[in-house]
């Protein structure tokens, strides 16, 4: 390819038109502020109190799926689930015995991410397709993730799920405000990140009945979750192995 | 050279015709897997890796045992693995293409595979696994041609893969290493978090990879003009019976720890392999059949009479490999899921669209191994005519 001056001088002229016109789109991308409602904070976390949990009540599990295009697919094994119900001994292996209080081996324990300090998922993921947050939430990026699974294995907690088929035929009816999900990525939880950023606590939070589930930010000590944490004993589940976890027990 | 390729005899096309039907079957069934998604395998939240990772992990192990031909001919001047030596190499080229294809296949977004390159991520392993694997593969297809190339036309070997060929042997240790570390790093995975395992990784590869090699070797002797000689592969089967007792020896050292120590999270993945977990054990069988092919394996081969013996050797040899193949190509990848984090028991089994694709990935590699072997087996025929 050979440039004669003429050329060369237009392409140098374009180009400068191109870089001068930069500050316009600066200028564009700053007009996107976050919304003043948004609730901000340092380090979110949840502390939940198995004992006021309603006996066989799942709003916080309908309420997830519902707002999160959660689909319900009729294999166990492919399961997706943000936040469900494990019993006692399953959400916290080793720490069960023959002679548990009867009201906590029969309570069904909520159990979702844990939005770990030192997430094993973040760490072990190959294309940082999930990643803390500053505010401390793992969050996913559904449009870079390969669908490895290596997260799924790093996970102690069994809390990803991985889209083994195209989630969207069974989707009983489909949230327009939040995106769907295709086969072959891995999702979980993301603590209601696009409700905080309009000012709302999470979903499951708002419609837990019986006040189980509290929600808020670990850094401000007038929150209600230091105020529980600062009152009551709490547990996490599988602490030991040095991940952070910052879904508190009270039990 | 390539020319080689394209001459032989019935035998030789059957076989190429036979693997072909593979890959298409295997492309077919991967095809309809693109389409469905991951579903179609036998994969679930709880064993969320099976069939593809475990061969993955086999095969780096045989790809990681070049090195055993390489390192003492080129480092201790082992004249008599002169011979086999571009074998062990080419071999390795086969084994690391299926790895990175098994990783391929096992992808729920595989035409997102290039993300790993485009945003490079140190601090996970999975990242410098491909960057190994794919290292090691360049590696030894520039060893294997450029000192094929050289023997083919009678002079030394360029002196710029002298550098290439001792980097190579380190770089052995790493696939394998780094392979280990994609599981012996994850928090809660209780068999798999031992320190042991890298270890263990080498020596079982150090068995299988060789076993191998010598089952092609004494293939190659009956279907072309090819002879090892019968001192290199008795010098294999030194090693792998070496290797094989390590092997055995790191197994025993985890099931020390898991039982005497008496913790139910290290003792749990073991129970369930070798004795069956609440009621489910479908893997039971296939350890204690890898157990006794071991077993025969390591009785055969240490009876120098028995393994000068060819036909006994090579039931040595596949005992071996078998041995291996289900203890690190079945058990170890499933039994790490299993029980899962919460304490549950789901099994896993593959199903019939998995093991086509598999079967095809096989089919590539060994196609790619045909085709490096005719092309050496000629060059050398050629020399001795």
């Amino acid at each position: 390819m050979k440039f004669n001056k003429r050329e060369f001088l237009e392409l140098c002229g374009l180009s400068a038109l191109g870089v001068s016109a930069l500050p316009l789109l600066k200028l564009r991308a700053g007009q996107v502020q976050p919304n003043p409602k948004a609730m901000v904070g340092k380090r979110w976390a949840m502390v939940i109190n198995p004992g006021a949990c309603t006996d066989n009540c799942r709003e916080c599990r309908v309420a997830c799926d519902q707002i999160h295009n959660i689909p319900h697919l009729p294999d166990p094994k492919h399961e997706v689930k943000w936040i469900w119900t494990e019993n006692f001994e399953n959400a916290f292996p080793g720490q069960e015995y023959q002679y548990l209080e009867a009201s906590l081996k029969e309570r069904a324990i909520p159990v979702l991410c844990n939005h770990c300090d030192n997430p094993p998922c973040v760490r072990v993921c190959p294309t940082q397709a999930t990643f803390k947050n500053k505010d401390g939430i793992v969050l996913m990026d559904y449009h870079r993730c390969i669908g490895c699974r290596y997260c799924v294995a790093a996970c102690p907690y069994g809390s990803r799920s991985f889209n083994w088929q195209d989630p969207r035929p069974f989707i009983k009816e489909i949230n327009k405000e939040y995106p769907t999900r295709t086969r072959g990525v891995v999702e979980k939880c993301t603590f209601c990140v696009e409700r905080l950023a309009k000012g709302q606590i999470p979903a499951c939070v708002e419609a837990c009945t019986g006040k189980a589930l509290v929600f808020g930010d670990l850094e401000d000590p007038q929150s209600e979750v230091r105020q529980l944490l600062s009152a009551h004993y709490a547990i996490r589940r599988k602490s030991e192995l040095g991940t952070g976890p910052q879904v508190y027990y009270l039990v | 050279m390539l020319e080689k390729v394209l001459s032989g005899g019935k035998k030789y096309w059957a076989w190429i015709g036979f693997l072909l039907a593979l890959i298409g079957a295997g492309s077919l069934a991967f095809l309809y897997q693109l389409h469905f998604g991951l579903g179609v395998t036998g994969l679930s939240r709880d064993v969320s890796w099976g069939f593809y990772i475990a061969q993955f992990t086999f095969l780096v192990g045989v790809a990681a045992s070049a090195v055993m031909v390489v390192l003492p001919y080129y480092l201790h001047h082992y004249q008599l693995f002169g011979k086999i030596t571009i074998l062990g190499e080419f071999l390795a080229v086969g084994a690391c293409t299926m790895c990175l294809l098994f990783v391929v296949v096992d992808m729920g977004q595989p035409f997102r595979a290039f993300n790993v390159i485009l945003y490079p991520t140190p601090h996970s392993v999975m990242f410098w696994d491909l960057i190994v694997l794919n290292g090691y593969l360049i590696l030894n297809l520039v060893i294997g041609f450029t000192t094929l190339d050289a023997e083919s036309k009678g002079i030394a070997p360029p002196r710029w893969v002298k550098p290439l060929i001792y980097l190579s042997i380190p770089w052995a240790v790493s696939i394998h290493t780094v392979t280990a570390f994609l599981y012996a790093g994850l928090p809660g995975r209780h068999m798999w978090l031992s320190a042991i395992m890298a270890a263990r990784f080498l020596a079982s590869a150090f068995a299988s990879g060789p076993s191998l090699l010598v089952l092609m070797l004494l293939i190659l002797k009956r279907a072309t003009r090819f002879d090892a000689g019968a001192e290199p592969l008795q010098k294999l089967a030194t090693i792998i019976t070496y290797a094989m007792i390590l092997n055995l020896f790191f197994v025993g050292l985890e099931l020390f720890t898991a039982y005497y120590s008496q913790i139910p999270g290290h003792m749990a993945s073991f129970e369930y392999l070798f004795f069956g977990l609440e009621g489910h054990g479908k893997l039971v069988p296939w350890m204690w059949t890898s157990m006794a092919l071991a077993a025969l394996g390591i009785l055969l081969l240490l009876n120098p009479a028995i393994r000068r013996h060819e036909n006994l050797l090579a039931l040595a040899c596949a005992a071996i490999f078998s041995a291996t193949w289900i203890d690190k190509g079945l058990g170890l990848v499933v039994g790490g899921f299993i029980p899962s984090p919460m304490e549950k028991v789901t099994e896993y089994a593959p199903t019939a669209p998995e093991l086509i694709i598999s079967l095809g990935v096989y089919g590539i590699g060994f196609f790619i191994v045909t085709v490096l072997y005719k092309i050496a087996v000629g060059v050398r025929e050629d020399l001795a005519a």
